[in-house]
Formats: structure tokens, C-alpha cells, sequence
């Protein structure tokens, strides 16, 4: 593979979370009743007309102006012809050559280096509806509550250098979305889709291969593996001597792998011709720098004041960052209890391995900053220790209940009482004489594995400092 | 009985006024007069005795209703392509077979609130696809001047149940003439306002840049009065104006003096018929003596007209049909495969004439023909359109005969469809430039007494000059309206 | 410029007409016709013209994001030829 560069490139759909749809009054809400959320415009029933989203319009700018995309002056829509039954009128509407915005960037961290991922474009379109497939009877059933969801497609240049860069470009332009509030971003449920472009070429070649198109991903990680097995594909099929047919392959999450779409894949000719029934737009520059002023601060700018105003590390800020809800939980934690390192480490270790196992999203758990800052003053207090807050934090996010009470409830605070911890300590090195004697002859690491022991004993309740401290002493004592 | 059906909506209006009519007698004597000549005219397209009286009983004992709208209790009939909620609305095409909208278009809510009494939805060319209304799959409608000539189209059926008193008002639509053309072979009054003036929300789309629903009428008075109720800004309709409303009825006034009107010399061609060009050279005659001035124009690019809206039109046309599938109402044929059951549905659901224009507008569109036709037809559009904007420098008013002819055969036309398209010649470029034309009555032809049609094209948003000068010859033509045997 | 009848049969699947063959050597007739009469556009120059696509002078329409009463799925599929629950049903597409 080393002989060879990969060239990538992405296809994003991202539906916009508001109220109503694109081009009509119906509810824009997930998961209904099917075929209740429709209307004689987004069934395109004979006699409709369209009339565009006001919010759609500016939550549209928004984006394009997150990702440095240039706003055009001037923007229309086009008529996007082709026959399948999830699209009502056999035409999409979508934008063609006068689109919502061209160029723009995303910056992805790549090998301890910021890489500019390049942005051809970003246009507004709506959505098709849904078809479900009969698994016995030759026959498909159609919801159109989808139909008419506002979207925009952002395509980006093909600068994507690897399948670790495309999962890369992903999760940064989830993060810069994020930040803008105007669209769940979740590939899962739907509302941000992915199609890929992938081509490889010996190095010494200009010119770029014959690229395949892969569709139905559906995670970011599905995006980085359906890559990662083309890539391979794409080489071992060179190398046998074979050449790479231009064409869409699916892939298959099951069975880890690509595969050739079954139907026969035409070429479309889509007619792109401008829609008679919506007018032509002039985005006046006012509108774009009103928009523009009231940006929040992008995931990059608070990422640097982060490491400013708290003294955090590029790598602890960037996580933080990352997740829009989770940078303010901790800006609001800060603001209750001074030690933004700490709050930072427990953010970005425990609850982050919680939310791993879990599966989920920070922005679904039920914690609060008081819930997270009390927990710590209890550590300073010397009332638990960390491996109690450990369990402790695991409580509190699947209970809501506060530390305080837990504490309170299952009577886990420390043991500080040095008469108690003493009495353990003998009964640690009467059980353990051959490590007491290692440490007496000079092995260090002995004493740890004592005040283990001890916690053991303790159910890990023991203040592990004065445990240290008392059963040196003791041993120290003994020695004489 | 009394034949309210025969009075316009201005006359009966005053009788209702004064007489306190009932909206049932007037069913009533619309029923009567529909089972005496319906049969000879086939002017509608669906029509149902008992939900005429059942609306006409609603008005009747509706206390709160709009009693003094000009249009209560009057009887507008609606083209077949204009959607009236749970009424049948086929375009007069069988792949529309039984479709009932679940909404009203915005000009039916219109009339609905002022009290109108519904009376059915008129043949029409299918999918307004014509000029004779010979392509409807209810059969075709007859002229009620002479059963075996066309009424013209695409409103044909409006236009003739206008003329044969089988209703007092009608609302058509005009994509390139289609309410002028049929206005002027049936004798009636039919208008096509600015392009949006009138909501096209509920109007199944033919070519969505150039439709527009418009009155016909038994003369000018009526005309003001319709286009009065239907008139103004939809925000369910992109294309829709917002421009205030005058009470076109305050045009009603004889006054040209001093009114420069153009004609433009593209439209007085050799070969023209010879009635025609006598009807409406006494036409001018009148309007002269009435003291407006007579100047000549070119509108240079009038030979292209014809081209460019077939192109635009069709290609248009081939996108807002696309929808009748089978999938979601119309009819249906069942097959195996998605492919087959699209074709064959679009195959025996369409008409030869709605096909042809489909494959047309397709074949503009496609890619490597873009850029010859379909942009090509757009531009010289505004070079047609530009001709206007610089005539109405000169002028306040084109005037032009309406039709090449007066109504020629049933199957004179329909197997040579080009031949058929150029009898459009003279109402297709109002549609492309966006402005209001009017079709009024100058006379007859003298051999067979076929009605003739005088056009009159006004700036946009001028709807009230047009109105004016109509009213004005109208109300001092020296020709006697003959009303047609029936 | 003369159009072929397979010409016609591929703008007729792309437009999902089906046709039968005499129609097809028709519609070649009739549209060779109609397209012949209109290549006096061609000679028509238009350079710098820009085409027209909307003959009213409206730019900018919007509506507000405020919810408006949608159709039950009753009416929604009250004109449907085959529905299945509340789904329109058609002929499998294979994927």
C-alpha cells in the first residue's frame, strides 16, 4: 500500500432539525405515524406548489458560513428528474449550478498535524421518503412523512488521503455542526448520511483511478471500515493484474464487506432545469454578516481559549471541545468548583470510558455540574477517594442520585480513622510475611503491593496515603 | 321557469337583489338547460344533479352568507384542472381517473367564501394539451355555433357552456390561449391576467412559467367582476404577486380618448383569413371614431413565439407530469415490476397528444439538448419579451386578431399536430412575455355565422385598460349578438 | 438534424412512457416535424441574452417554520390504487 496513494472524497447529507419541512407546514419530526406528517405539497399532489422554509434558508447560511463556504449572491433551485417511487413528483428539488455556497474547509488533525480538508460545495435539497421492503411478497410500501425533510448536501474536495482521514473529517464536521444547533448530526438515526468516493493510484501517477462510489454506511466507524476493505479490495485487484470497474458498491456491515449493487446501474440523466415555481434568491451580503456575528465561537477559537483561561492541554481541550454540551458542562462545573484540570481529567477519562461502554452521547446522560463537582469537593474533603468516586460517578449517571447521598445511602465513605487502618495493616503483614520481607530488603514496590491488600480489605473504602503511611511505619517500627 | 341561466352574473345579480332568487331555482334552471343541450355539446366533464342542489340548498340556507358578494348564488363553472376538494378532477385524462383532491385550489376557496354556487367542471383539452379540445377522454365538446366545429382549446368546455348558456360564468386557464382562443371561436368574453395575479396553487400545472386561471364570460361587465373575486397575492404560491387588487370593476368606463393602440404588423399578414381581417378592421373603425389613435409596431420576434413555447412549454410539461404514476392516485396498471407498471400506466393513462409533448419536453431537456432548446427557447423568450416592453413605450394597448381563423373542424387539425400548434400563433406570446390579454367578440364570420374574436395585450398589472377599452367597444360595436341555436 | 426511432424509445424510458412500435415510428415523423420547424431558433443570435425563466418579478418568497395542520393518512391515501395499512403499496424494486 505504500506504493500507492489513496484519494477520498464525501458525500454528506444533513437534515436540518427545523420546525417544519422545506417547502411546506408539516411537522419536521422524526419517527411518526407513517404518512401522518404529509400534506398535498410534500405528496406532491397535482396542483402544489413549494414555498421555501424561511429557517431552513438561514440555518442553510449558517452552515455554509461554519465551514468557510463563500455564500453565493445569488441562488436558485433546479428540478432534479428521475422516476422511484419515494420521490412524489418524480423530481427532486435541489440546487445545480447557482447552489447555496461554494469552497469552505474543514481542518482535521491528522498525524499530530492539522490537515485542510477541502469543501467544493454545499446546497439545499429535500428529502425522499421512506420504502420499506415486504420480506415475502413481491412488494414495497412507501412512507412520505420524510419526504420534503430539509437537507443540505456538502460535498468535499477529494483531499481525504485515508480511510483514518475520512473518520477524522467526519467527527470534525459533526463537532463544527454541533456547535451550530441546527441539525442532530446523528448517521444512526438518520439524520446525517455518507457516501463515499474512493480511488487508488501508484504513486508516481497524476492522473487519479477509476473511483467506486460506496453507499449504505451507516456510523462513522462503518465509514472508516467500508474504506478501509475497498482500499484493500482496490489494491489486491490491481495486483492481480485486473483493472477497477467504475461502479456503486454497497456496504455490507454484516459481512464486513463491499458489494456490487445488484440492479443495473444506469446512467441518470437528471435534466437539471431551473424550477418555474420558486423564485430566484439574492442572499444580501447584511444577511450573511448578521449570520456570521451570530455564530457561537467555533469548536477551534474555544479550544484556544480553553487553554488559555484554564490552563488546560491541547489534548485535554481538544476533547473537550469536540462535544459541544460537554465543553459547556465543564465551563459550568468550573464555575462552581475552581479546579478546571481536575474537572477536566474526570470529563475526559471516567465519563468518557462510561460513554464508550454505554454506546452513547454526553448530551443524553442526566448528570449535572453540581452532581460532578460535589462528588470532587467529597475527594478534597478526604471523605471517599478516587477509586470510591469512581464507583460512585457510575452511580450518579445511572441513578441522578448526588454523591452525598450515595455516600450516605451505602455508608462507602473513606476510612480515615488511622486506629482502624492500623489495625488492618497488622493483619495485612501477618498474612503477607515473605512481601513485608521484600520490602525490608530494599523492594520499594512491595509497600504498594500492601496497601493494596489493605484496600482489598477495605472494599478500596481505606485512604490509600495513610494506609502508605501507616503501614511503613509499622514495618519501620518493627524493624527496630 | 325562468332561465337565470341565461342572464349574465351582473343581470342576475340585480334580479337576485331584487327578486330574492333562490340559489335552487337557479340549479333548477341550470338542470333544465343542461338536459336540453348537454347532450348536443359535451361541455362538461363531470356534472351531478344532486350535488348541484345540494350546494345550491347550503347557499340557500346558509344565514351568514356573503349576501352581498357580486358573485352569490351566481354559477361558476370550474375547467377540469382547477382542484375542488372530494369533487372528481381529472384534466379530462383517464390517468387521472377518479382522483379526488383532498383541498381546494385558492381560487375555488375564493369563490367558495363569496358565496358562488359550484356547477361543475368543464371539458378541456387533456391536461390542457390543445387547441380543440379534441383530446379530452370524455369525447370531444362541440362549438354550439356550428356541432361540427371545435369549440378551440384548451377551455373549450368553459367556453362553450358559457355560450350555450349551460352556465353564467367559467373559469378556464391559458398556457398559450388557452381561454382566449376557445373565448373567440364560442363568442365569449376570456381573459388571462398578468402572470401571477391569479394563485396557481390547485391548478395541475402544465407549464408552470406560463399558466394562468382567468374568467370566461358572457361579456366584459362579468369579466371585471370574476377577475375581481380571484384576483391577489397566495403565499401558498411562489409565483403569486403581491400587488393590491383594484376593483376592476371601476374600469367599466367608455373612455379611449387620447389611448395610442398598437398593431403590430407581424399579426396582420397576408393570407389572414378575410373574415376575420373584416371583423376586426371594423373593430378598430369603432374604436377610432371613439377617439383612440392607431399606431404600427413591429414585434420583430413574433415568428419564433411558436417555437419557443412548445419548447419551454413542453419541457415544463414532461417535469410536472412525471407525478402521474400510478403510485399515489389515477389509475393504475398492475404489473410485476416497478419499470413495467410505470410504463404501462403512462401509456394507457395518457392520450397520443399529452405523450407526444412529454417525449418532446423530455428530449429538450436531456442532456447534450439543453443547451440548443430549452436554453436556447429561454432566451429568444426574452427578446419576445423585451419587444413588448419596448412597444409599450409607444403605446398603452396592442390590439390583434385573436385566432388566425374562426373554428375550423372536428378532425380538421388533429392528426397534424404542427398545423395545430400554429393556431396559437397570436395568443402564445402574452403567455411567454407575462402579460394580460383579453378575447372579446367583434362578430361573425358571414358565411356560417362563426363568432370572431378581437385580442387586446396590455402591460403587466394594466388589466384595467384592458377592461376599459373591451368595455368601451363592447358597449358600441354595430354587430347584433346572435345567440347560438340550439 | 433527424430523430431515429431509438432515439424516441430511449427519451420515452426516460420519461417512463411505453410505446408501441408503429407509435414510435410516428412520434419520429411528428417530432422530426415539429423540431425542424423550430430549428429557425438556431439562427437567432443570443449572445448576451440572458433566458428567462420567470415571467413575474418576484424574488425572495418565504414562509415562516410554524406548523400547519398536515393531511390524516385517511385523505393522504384516499385516492391511492394499492395501500397496504397506512403505506402506499407498489410492485418490489429490487435493490
Amino acid at each position: 500500500m505504500s506504493e500507492y496513494l489513496t484519494t477520498i472524497g464525501l458525500e454528506i447529507h444533513l437534515q436540518l432539525a427545523t420546525k417544519t419541512k422545506a417547502f411546506c407546514g408539516c411537522q419536521n419530526k422524526f419517527g411518526q405515524s407513517p404518512n401522518t406528517a404529509v400534506c398535498p405539497v410534500c405528496l406532491g399532489f397535482p396542483g402544489s406548489l413549494p414555498v421555501l422554509n424561511k429557517e431552513y434558508f438561514l440555518c442553510a447560511i449558517k452552515v455554509a458560513l461554519a465551514l468557510d463556504s463563500e455564500v453565493a449572491e445569488k441562488m436558485k433551485f433546479d428540478r432534479k428528474n428521475y422516476f422511484y417511487p419515494d420521490l412524489p413528483k418524480n423530481y427532486q428539488i435541489s440546487q445545480y449550478d447557482m447552489p447555496l455556497s461554494k469552497g469552505g474547509f474543514i481542518e482535521i488533525t491528522i498525524d499530530n498535524a492539522v490537515k485542510k480538508i477541502g469543501i467544493t460545495r454545499v446546497h439545499m435539497e429535500e428529502d425522499a421518503g421512506k420504502l420499506i421492503h415486504d420480506e415475502k411478497e413481491p412488494f414495497s410500501y412507501v412512507d412520505y412523512n420524510r419526504t420534503g425533510t430539509p437537507l443540505l448536501e456538502i460535498v468535499s474536495e477529494p483531499d481525504i488521503a485515508s480511510p483514518d482521514e475520512a473518520y477524522s473529517y467526519l467527527v470534525c464536521l459533526k463537532s463544527v455542526l454541533s456547535y451550530l444547533d441546527v441539525s442532530d448530526c446523528n448517521m444512526e438515526e438518520g439524520s446525517l448520511r455518507c457516501d463515499a468516493n474512493i480511488s487508488i493510484r501508484p504513486k508516481q501517477q497524476k492522473e487519479l483511478g477509476t473511483k467506486v462510489e460506496l453507499k449504505n454506511m451507516n456510523s462513522f466507524k462503518g465509514v472508516k471500515r467500508a474504506l478501509e476493505y475497498e482500499q484493500k479490495r482496490q489494491l489486491e485487484t490491481i495486483l492481480a493484474g485486473e483493472k477497477i470497474v467504475q461502479e456503486t458498491r454497497l456496504w455490507n456491515e454484516d459481512k464486513k464487506r463491499t458489494e456490487p449493487m445488484r440492479t443495473k446501474e444506469e446512467a441518470h440523466d437528471y435534466r437539471y432545469f431551473p424550477d418555474p415555481d420558486l423564485a430566484d434568491f439574492t442572499i444580501s451580503r447584511d444577511i450573511v454578516d448578521k449570520i456570521r456575528e451570530s455564530l457561537p465561537e467555533t469548536p477551534q477559537v474555544k479550544c484556544n481559549r480553553f487553554k488559555d483561561e484554564y490552563n488546560l492541554s491541547e489534548y485535554d481541550a481538544s476533547v473537550l471541545v469536540m462535544d459541544k454540551p460537554l465543553s459547556d458542562f465543564f465551563e459550568a462545573c468550573v464555575k462552581l468548583y475552581a479546579k478546571p484540570k481536575y474537572i477536566a481529567n474526570w470529563l475526559i477519562g471516567e465519563l468518557q470510558s462510561y460513554l464508550n461502554e454505554h454506546n452513547s452521547e454526553f448530551k443524553l446522560l442526566s448528570i449535572t455540574p453540581r452532581h460532578l463537582t460535589e462528588m470532587i469537593e467529597l475527594i478534597d474533603k478526604g471523605v471517599i477517594n478516587n477509586k470510591l468516586a469512581k464507583d460512585i460517578l457510575k452511580e450518579i449517571l445511572s441513578t441522578g442520585k448526588t454523591a452525598g447521598n450515595i455516600v450516605k445511602e451505602k455508608g462507602i465513605s473513606q476510612i480515615t480513622d488511622k486506629s482502624a487502618i492500623q489495625q488492618l495493616a497488622y493483619e495485612v503483614l501477618k498474612e503477607n510475611p515473605k512481601v513485608r520481607d521484600d520490602y525490608v530488603s530494599g523492594k520499594k514496590n512491595a509497600l504498594g503491593f500492601l496497601v493494596g491488600q489493605l484496600m482489598k480489605k477495605t472494599q478500596g473504602k481505606a485512604n490509600p496515603a495513610i494506609a502508605n503511611q501507616v503501614l511503613k511505619h509499622i514495618i519501620e517500627k518493627d524493624k527496630t | 321557469m325562468q332561465e337565470y341561466c341565461k342572464l349574465s352574473a351582473n343581470q342576475l345579480k340585480e334580479d337576485i337583489a331584487s327578486k330574492n332568487i333562490k340559489a335552487a331555482d337557479i340549479a333548477s334552471s341550470l338542470i333544465s338547460r343542461y338536459d336540453k343541450v348537454e347532450p348536443k355539446i359535451n361541455g362538461f366533464a363531470h356534472f351531478d344533479k344532486e350535488i348541484l342542489l345540494g350546494r345550491a340548498d347550503t347557499i340557500d340556507k346558509d344565514p351568514k352568507g356573503p349576501k352581498n358578494s357580486p358573485l352569490n348564488k351566481v354559477p361558476v363553472v370550474i375547467k377540469d384542472n382547477i382542484c375542488v376538494e372530494n369533487e372528481l378532477t381529472t384534466c379530462a385524462s383517464k390517468i387521472l381517473d377518479g382522483f379526488r383532491p383532498p383541498y381546494d385550489a385558492t381560487v375555488v376557496a375564493k369563490l367558495k367564501s363569496s358565496g358562488a354556487l359550484l356547477a361543475g367542471k368543464a371539458n378541456m383539452d387533456e391536461f390542457a394539451f390543445g387547441s380543440s379540445c379534441e383530446t379530452s377522454c370524455y369525447g370531444p365538446t362541440k362549438n354550439p355555433y356550428d356541432l361540427n366545429r371545435i369549440p378551440g382549446g384548451s377551455s373549450g368546455g368553459s367556453a362553450a357552456l358559457v355560450a350555450a348558456d349551460e352556465t353564467v360564468l367559467a373559469l378556464g386557464s391559458d398556457t398559450g390561449g388557452s381561454i382566449r382562443q376557445p373565448a373567440a371561436l364560442c363568442g365569449v368574453v376570456g381573459m388571462k391576467p398578468t402572470y401571477g395575479r391569479v394563485s396557481r396553487y390547485g391548478l395541475i400545472a402544465f407549464g408552470s412559467s406560463l399558466d394562468q386561471i382567468g374568467p370566461i364570460t358572457k361579456d366584459v361587465t362579468d369579466s371585471a367582476i370574476l377577475l375581481s373575486v380571484i384576483s391577489g397575492y397566495d403565499p401558498m404560491d411562489s409565483t403569486s404577486v403581491d400587488i393590491s387588487v383594484p376593483d376592476y370593476t371601476k374600469s367599466l368606463a367608455e373612455d379611449v380618448k387620447g389611448l395610442k393602440i398598437g398593431l403590430p404588423r407581424e399579426y396582420f399578414i397576408e393570407g389572414l383569413d378575410k373574415d376575420v381581417k373584416e371583423r376586426v378592421s371594423a373593430a378598430i373603425s369603432v374604436l377610432k371614431e371613439l377617439g383612440a389613435e392607431f399606431i404600427e409596431i413591429s414585434l420583430p420576434h413574433t415568428e419564433y413565439a411558436v417555437s419557443v413555447y412548445y419548447i419551454v412549454g413542453c419541457s415544463e410539461a414532461s417535469s410536472n407530469l412525471a407525478r402521474f404514476d400510478g403510485v399515489q392516485y389515477g389509475s393504475r396498471e398492475n404489473r410485476d415490476s416497478l419499470m413495467d407498471m410505470y410504463k404501462a400506466t403512462r401509456k394507457r393513462g395518457f392520450g397520443p397528444e399529452a405523450r407526444r409533448r412529454i417525449i418532446l419536453g423530455t428530449y429538450s431537456l436531456s442532456s447534450g439538448y439543453y443547451d440548443a432548446y430549452y436554453l436556447k427557447a429561454q432566451k429568444v423568450r426574452m427578446l419576445i419579451k423585451n419587444d413588448f416592453d419596448e412597444a409599450f413605450k409607444r403605446c398603452g394597448l396592442i390590439l390583434t386578431p385573436t385566432s388566425p381563423t374562426p373554428a375550423f373542424k372536428i378532425g380538421e387539425k388533429i392528426k397534424d399536430p404542427l398545423s395545430m400548434y400554429l393556431s396559437d400563433i397570436f395568443t402564445i406570446p402574452a403567455n411567454l412575455a407575462g402579460i394580460p390579454a383579453i378575447s372579446i367578440p367583434c362578430g361573425y364570420s358571414k358565411e356560417g355565422g362563426l363568432p370572431i374574436g378581437l385580442q387586446l395585450m396590455a402591460k403587466h398589472f394594466d388589466e384595467e385598460t384592458l377592461i376599459r377599452t373591451a368595455y368601451t367597444y363592447e358597449q358600441n360595436a354595430n354587430w347584433k349578438k346572435v345567440r347560438p341555436n340550439l | 438534424m433527424d430523430i431515429k426511432k431509438d432515439t424516441i424509445r430511449y427519451v420515452a424510458d426516460l420519461a417512463r412512457i411505453g410505446l408501441d412500435s408503429g407509435e414510435e415510428e410516428l412520434f419520429a415523423k411528428q417530432l422530426n416535424d415539429i423540431l425542424h420547424y423550430m430549428d429557425k431558433l438556431n439562427k437567432l443570435d443570443t449572445k448576451g441574452v440572458e433566458p428567462m425563466s420567470h415571467a413575474a418579478s418576484m424574488g425572495n418568497v418565504f414562509r415562516k417554520d410554524k406548523i400547519e395542520r398536515s393531511l390524516s393518512s385517511e385523505q393522504a391515501l384516499k385516492n391511492s390504487p394499492d395501500k397496504k395499512d397506512s403505506f402506499f403499496k407498489v410492485p418490489r424494486i429490487i435493490e
